[in-house]
């Protein structure tokens, strides 16, 4: 359900047990609206990064920043200011093949789109694809003719560009 | 380093806190502790009846005092039903640490415990996420004083509020060697609380306070926890500036001051309702514009410029829009900001605006009309404030007692008005007196009750008695869950369901069962009399008054509307 903006927030939190608890159901109780998030260590053994990606109104994702960095074991929240930050995300995708020419149609899309093949099988291929998830959604879309039997994505994850850093200082 | 229990390291780190006494309950899994705390004579230990009893009377003991509140319970059902008093605590912003007993980590017949469904194991920490600002579940004997520290420093700074312990059994009850000493450090480098406020906006503040024609002061429960009520005192004086407060706000301003207007909302004091409508400018420090206090917030104060003052950075522009956020501690940025504004100001003479104060409240002001004769609500109330010296601390239930106190008992002083405002926790106002009278044992403590949420936590009756911790209950009786029965008369057609308590205890002799003394009042006379009786008790009084039952809270903004839609005859 969108009803406003999507925003990217770049979390800092103590790699600690719990500390997801605490992030998501902050979403939950405060009627967040999320829609991915990825966790994964940072520079800092014990820091942890957390992309989330939200949608909702100004005063919505000012209320998220707000309430995420009153949660004790949050250290640092920071909105990734547009245009100013790299994203990516990784899907895995398996696709139906039916005849050799659904075969080689495949491999040629991966091509273009810089995915890689993975996995072969007599019916099926499972394609790895990075990108934007605007890049994930049309290669999916393409995919849909011959037809998709599992798909896995990882949500984004994204960090400042250049000089921007969002860390904590010690 | 000396070799000790878990237990006793935890015991020896609340001492370093300088807590004296604990509220609460044992049970299996927290034995290791009440071990430790045997023969132990600087912290008190009180008995309570019932964990959420425990957890009321620690806020209480919190709220009176100013200091953390600390209660004590075992594992599973001892920590669920300490639960709706932490739940409590973090609406109203009171700082309490909570202390659970937990299953083992390690077991005997496997390397762990917690996780397998074992007696009385439930997920506390999982379940007081929402409802704390921190929890900690130490795992090694090592940990216990550093969470300590950080659960009284986070408890207790910032915006005030609860944070829980979980002690598995084990820990409790291994031996190792530890340091313990006073530590200043704290380990919670995700915790900077903002206690000082941006100069820029005070400035900007004080420049639009400077010019204001029509000021008005909105004084929530921060003013409270943050011990401001001088400086806010001060601030009033220098713009003659009425001060209407929050329900929890209430005590924070004295009410018999002539620029007091009372609380605003729901059932707020119509002079206050309908001042904050006129206001040019609006100074609100402490407050998180709850629902209850805004009503509709199109037509909530739609003049005025707002300055928000709260220490809680999310609190500025939850509910609101305003004009000039300030992000501080209650007592600091009122310090600087009145500074700021005595240096921009000439000297205020009375003007138009002080004369509207003047006029409004002589029209508005329920405690300006006549006193009724018989022992209706308002009569007693009024009455009580007379027979009340000026210490007493006033706790209520929650419901109609509660909103005829906020109306028609004035609170003259802060922390001498405590009750449950945001989660609204009916049986919270005996436990909390208790809890009060133990941390103010020099005033008098009355609970202004009534008899559906009196017999919620009734049992507490026999903690006070044993305890020897005399408190006076006022129980303004009528037989119906008053409240919602007022909702049913007004807003369902008067379809009654299952508000009627039908016959309810005899009050007098259910305090007399529990060793209690009691007593009956049926008019203003023997009101009298029995609350002297009960100041000079040294055993817990309760005083039953019957009234009718159809007695409304008057007057009433009806959901939905705005402030000045406030309706009813008062």
């Amino acid at each position: 359900m969108e009803t406003g903006k999507t925003k990217i927030i770049s979390v800092l939190v103590e790699n600690k047990p719990g500390v997801l608890h605490g992030v998501s159901n902050l979403f939950r109780r405060r009627n967040f609206n999320i829609e991915s998030i990825t966790v994964g260590p940072s520079v800092h053994v014990d820091i942890s990064r957390m992309t989330i990606t939200v949608n909702g109104d100004e005063k919505t994702l000012e209320q998220v920043v707000k309430q995420l960095a009153k949660l004790i074991d949050v250290l640092k929240v920071e909105e990734l200011e547009e245009g100013h930050f790299v994203m990516r995300e990784l899907a895995l995708i398996k696709v139906k093949v039916a005849t050799p020419k659904d075969r080689s149609d495949i491999i040629n899309c991966v091509d273009v789109f810089r995915g890689r093949i993975i996995d072969v099988a007599i019916d099926s291929l499972t394609v790895e694809i990075t990108g934007t998830p605007d890049k994930l959604d049309a290669f999916l879309n393409l995919m849909q003719t011959t037809g998709v039997i599992e798909l896995a994505r990882t949500g984004i994850t994204a960090l400042a560009r250049g000089a921007k850093t969002v860390r904590v200082d010690e | 380093m000396t070799k000790m229990s878990g237990a006793k390291a935890l015991i020896e780190s609340l001492e370093q806190q300088n807590v004296e006494v604990i509220f609460g309950i044992l049970g299996g899994a927290i034995l290791p502790v009440y071990d430790a705390l045997c023969g132990n004579e600087k912290i008190r230990h009180i008995l309570a009846r019932h964990e959420q009893g425990a957890a009321h009377a620690a806020e209480g003991y919190a709220r009176a005092s100013g200091r953390v509140g600390v209660c004590l319970a075992t594992s599973g059902p001892g920590a669920t039903n300490l639960v709706t008093g932490i739940a409590n605590a973090y609406m109203d912003s009171s700082p309490m640490v909570a202390i659970t007993g937990q299953v083992p980590s390690t077991g005997v017949n496997s390397s762990y415990m917690i996780g397998r469904d074992a007696f009385q194991e439930a997920d506390i920490i999982g379940i007081t996420t929402p409802i704390t600002k921190h929890n900690y579940q130490p795992r090694t004997i090592a940990e216990i004083q550093p969470m300590v520290n950080a659960a009284f420093y986070i408890a207790s700074t910032g915006r005030q509020g609860p944070v829980l312990i979980d002690m598995p059994k084990n820990v409790q009850s291994d031996i190792a060697e530890v340091e313990l000493g006073i530590t200043d450090k704290v380990e919670a480098r995700g915790y900077r609380p903002a206690l000082e406020p941006d100069l820029a906006k005070i400035s900007e503040a004080a420049n639009l306070l400077a010019e204001a024609v029509e000021p008005l002061i909105l004084a929530g429960g921060g003013i409270i926890s943050s011990n401001a009520s001088d400086e806010l005192t001060q601030m009033s004086d220098l713009l003659i500036a009425p001060v209407a407060t929050t329900f929890m706000g209430k005590g924070a301003f004295p009410e018999c001051h002539p620029l007091s207007v009372g609380c605003i909302g729901m059932h707020g004091n119509p002079a206050a309702n309908r001042l904050i409508g006129e206001a040019d400018v609006l100074l609100a420090v402490g407050t998180r514009f709850s629902d209850r206090a805004t009503a509709n917030l199109d037509t909530f104060a739609p003049n005025a410029k707002k300055i928000h003052i709260d220490v809680d950075a999310a609190e500025i522009g939850k509910n609101i829009e305003v004009d000039v956020p300030i992000v501080g501690d209650a007592k600091v940025s009122l310090k600087l900001l009145n500074a700021a504004v005595s240096k921009k100001l000439p000297k205020m003479k009375v003007s138009a605006w002080s004369k509207r104060v003047k006029e409004a409240k002589e029209q508005l002001s329920p405690l300006l009309k006549d006193r009724p004769k018989d022992l209706v609500p308002k009569a007693l109330l009024i009455e009580l404030r007379k027979l009340l010296p000026e210490n007493t601390i006033v706790t209520t239930e929650v419901g109609q007692n509660q909103m005829w106190s906020a109306l028609y008992f004035q609170a003259l002083k802060p922390r001498t008005f405590i009750s449950s405002g945001g989660l609204g926790t009916m049986g919270f106002g005996f436990p909390a007196a208790i809890g009060a009278k133990v941390a103010c044992p020099d005033n008098p403590v009355v609970d202004i009750a009534g008899d559906g949420s009196f017999i919620m936590t009734e049992q507490e009756l026999a903690c006070s008695v044993n305890e020897k911790i005399p408190v006076t209950v006022i129980v303004l009786n009528n037989s119906v869950l008053g409240m919602v029965a007022q909702w049913q008369r007004q807003l369902y057609n008067r379809r009654y369901m299952a508000v009627n308590l039908g016959k309810t205890p005899d009050f007098v002799k259910l305090a007399e069962a529990y060793g209690a003394q009691g007593l009956r009042a049926t008019s203003i006379e023997e009101l009298q009399k029995a609350v002297k009786t009960a100041l000079k008790s040294e055993v817990t009084t309760v005083i039953d008054v019957p009234i009718g039952s159809e007695h409304d809270v008057v007057p009433f903004v009806p959901p939905g509307c705005g402030l000045p839609q406030q309706r009813g005859d008062y």
